[in-house]
């Protein structure tokens, strides 16, 4: 038996029915993502002093997989367009350029931001060594010119035993910009290009350190909403891309033998989903990363 | 109206795939597919230059965004709500021209309704922030 309403509407809805069906599971979508953004408010907002990292992530890295994001969500709508003008080559065409955008996307996230995440180290010292510790803060700089505090001496681990073995007594840390010149006020914000690591050792001891994690999600509630809201999208990416993919396949050209309206409605939901996905990552974007 | 479509259109012809573009009588007519969607060529293709130019405005904010996000508005607040506009900006253009929610079937506005008001009350929730009952 076939699918009622595929492509004719449902008297009483006026809709066919996967425009209803993906509508409804659109708004499950919105709760979702929407109690995750709830509760990165809630925790960025209740974070003490010092305690929200700024400017960690690699912005061009992150503009470049917008820009991406937003491109295949042009590429699906003229793939959709192009079905309903029954051009079926181009629709092709978009389609495959949709699902190569999709799979970079998610190839850069993986391969390269995550882990590049991961090599990461960051050591927050306990409230009362602070002072010590001032040449690599800078915090009588900060306070002067009314700046948030800092905390946390990032860079990259050259013991990386030192996070397991209790014989190791301090982590030498080959420090970040920020914290080898943290006086200069080119450190006060963060730039769009990420500043390479300096020549510049530190060495920390592990008695005044409060927390000292590589940029994992228990490095901080930061890393643990960003890996949990970038993780889930880029779940939905994974599950657009192959959808796309379905579609892509001889199934889609056989369907639109047989019915090229219905392989329309079927790009048009499977589109809605991925406008969707494009519509969260313009919020996670700049929260994450440049606020 | 049959209340069941035909399993098959009616015209049988097998479609060309290298994508001809076909005669409209060869199809039945289209049914509640949202008011944006529109069987003639003309039509949609006029869409797509919409589409094109609604692509292009969003990659512009997404340069404004990154942009403003280091112009000093004077607050961390300030510089949020710079950028938190600037996104619902971009959002909105996603929703009403990608999806055509600018003009959509009553029953899609009203599903939306009941998930607007339910993330506005997850939102509210962050009111704890400013007034905790059970630490104050």
């Amino acid at each position: 038996m076939d699918i009622p309403y595929t492509t004719s509407a449902r008297p009483d809805t006026g809709l066919w029915n996967a425009k209803i069906g993906i509508w409804l599971f659109l708004a499950s979508e919105i709760m979702l993502f929407g109690g995750l953004f709830s509760a990165y408010i809630f925790l960025r907002l209740d974070a003490p002093p010092g305690y929200w990292p700024h400017g960690l992530l690699n912005v061009p890295v992150g503009t470049m997989n917008t820009a991406i994001l937003i491109a295949s969500s042009v590429t699906v709508v003229l793939a959709w367009a192009a079905l309903k003008m029954r051009q079926f080559a181009r629709y092709k065409f978009y389609m495959g350029i949709t699902i190569v955008c999709g799979i970079i996307f998610l190839f850069v996230k993986l391969y390269f931001e995550w882990p590049d995440k991961f090599h990461h180290f960051g050591a927050y010292i306990r409230e009362d060594r602070l002072e010590k510790y001032e040449p690599y803060l800078g915090n009588h700089h900060l306070r002067e010119k009314g700046l948030e505090m800092r905390r946390e001496i990032t860079g990259h681990l050259h013991n990386e035993e030192a996070l397991h073995d209790q014989n190791v007594h301090e982590y030498e840390i080959q420090l970040d910009q920020v914290n080898a010149a943290p006086t200069d006020p080119a450190s006060d914000r963060p730039h769009f290009w990420p500043l390479p690591k300096t020549d510049k050792i530190a060495h920390v001891a592990k008695e005044d350190v409060e927390r000292a994690t590589m940029f994992v999600p228990s490095h901080s509630t930061f890393f643990a909403t960003y890996f949990t809201i970038t993780g889930l999208h880029g779940l939905h990416v994974l599950g657009g891309v192959l959808i796309f993919i379905y579609f892509w396949l001889p199934v889609g050209a056989n369907l639109y033998k047989r019915n090229p309206e219905h392989l329309a409605n079927r790009v048009e939901v499977a589109g809605l989903f991925w406008h969707f996905v494009d519509l969260v990552w313009i919020f996670v974007f700049p929260l994450f990363y440049l606020l | 109206m049959n209340e069941t479509q035909p399993a098959a259109p009616s015209h049988g012809a097998p479609i060309p795939a290298d994508g001809g573009v076909l005669a409209e009588h060869a199809h039945p007519p289209l049914h509640g597919s949202g008011a944006a969607v529109d069987d003639h060529v003309h039509d949609v293709s006029k869409h797509v230059k919409k589409y094109l130019m609604v692509g292009a405005l969003l990659l512009l904010f997404t340069g404004l965004t990154v942009f403003l996000s280091y112009v000093d508005f004077g607050s961390m607040k300030a510089n949020m709500t710079v950028g938190m506009v600037v996104a619902t900006l971009k959002a909105g253009l996603v929703a009403a021209i990608f999806m055509h929610l600018n003009a959509e079937r009553q029953l899609i506005y009203r599903v939306l309704i009941f998930t607007v008001f339910f993330v506005a009350a997850l939102f509210w929730l962050t009111y704890f922030h400013w007034y905790d009952p059970i630490l104050r």
